[in-house]
């Protein structure tokens, strides 16, 4: 097969727009498995972390929804895309939480909340990684 | 039981009937992840505290299900209601079995 240099990067710009169009998340399949299908909006929850995390082994991180019963936290380029499912009680009176995580590469952490209506929502935020985590 | 668990909580020591408080909680932990391999090459098995709960009274603040990407010494920071006076009693759960808990009481006033 032989190609001009012009069809080469008709194809990749072509791959690289497909790969970032819409949530073609690896942790696709994990994210269902918490929304059990139903469809995922966008807004009302917020996601906060570095742009920059030096150390992948611990990075800080926020999520945030105000309304939801329970935030499920995804990083998309782990070996294990879970990270945690935070639940809200009664108690909790903006259902926010701030821990750490390990990031095992560059990737975006993806947050989907599931409101008390029984809608998901979802937030993404990127983050560049110097020095992975979950290393051996 | 997993070697050196010790966990520590910050807790105002009083607050306004109604209050938000912010509590932050950590334990000492290695999180074992189950994905690093030892000088010979064999996967070091998963130990991890798999779950968190935080209750005031009775009633449920957050219920956390952790998976082994939480960082090593599990530290969450999150805010409650303080409706009365009462205690907050903080659960963590090892994957081992083990049941880790420490409470904190708050005063009205």
């Amino acid at each position: 097969m032989s190609l001009t240099r012009r069809e080469l990067l008709a194809i990749g710009a072509s791959a690289i727009a497909a790969a970032s169009a819409g949530p073609a998340f690896a942790a696709a399949d994990f994210i269902e498995g918490f929304t059990e299908g139903a469809d995922v909006g966008e807004g009302g929850v917020t996601i906060t972390a570095p742009e920059i995390a030096e150390n992948g082994n611990t990075v800080p991180i926020g999520v945030e929804a105000a309304g939801a019963v329970a935030i499920a936290v995804y990083a998309d380029g782990n070996p294990v895309p879970n990270v945690a499912v935070f639940k809200f009680g009664a108690l909790n009176p903006n259902q926010s939480a701030t821990t750490r995580i390990r990031l095992a590469r560059s990737q975006n952490v993806v947050a989907v909340a599931q409101m008390a209506d029984g809608s998901y929502t979802m937030a993404q935020a990127a983050v560049k990684v110097t020095i992975g985590g979950c290393g051996g | 039981m997993a070697s050196g668990v010790k966990p520590r909580v910050k807790v105002p020591k009083s607050a306004s009937a109604g209050d938000i408080i912010t509590i932050k909680t950590l334990i000492s932990h290695k999180m074992e992840s189950g994905q690093r391999k030892d000088g010979d090459g064999n996967i070091i098995p998963r130990s991890i505290i798999n779950r968190f709960t935080a209750d005031f009274n009775g009633q449920n603040v957050i219920d956390v299900a952790m998976e082994p990407a939480i960082s090593t010494n599990p530290y969450f920071q999150f805010d409650a209601t303080v409706p009365e006076a009462g205690e907050f009693t903080f659960t963590w759960y090892d994957d081992d079995g083990d049941v880790y808990e420490t409470k904190k009481s708050i005063k009205i006033g």
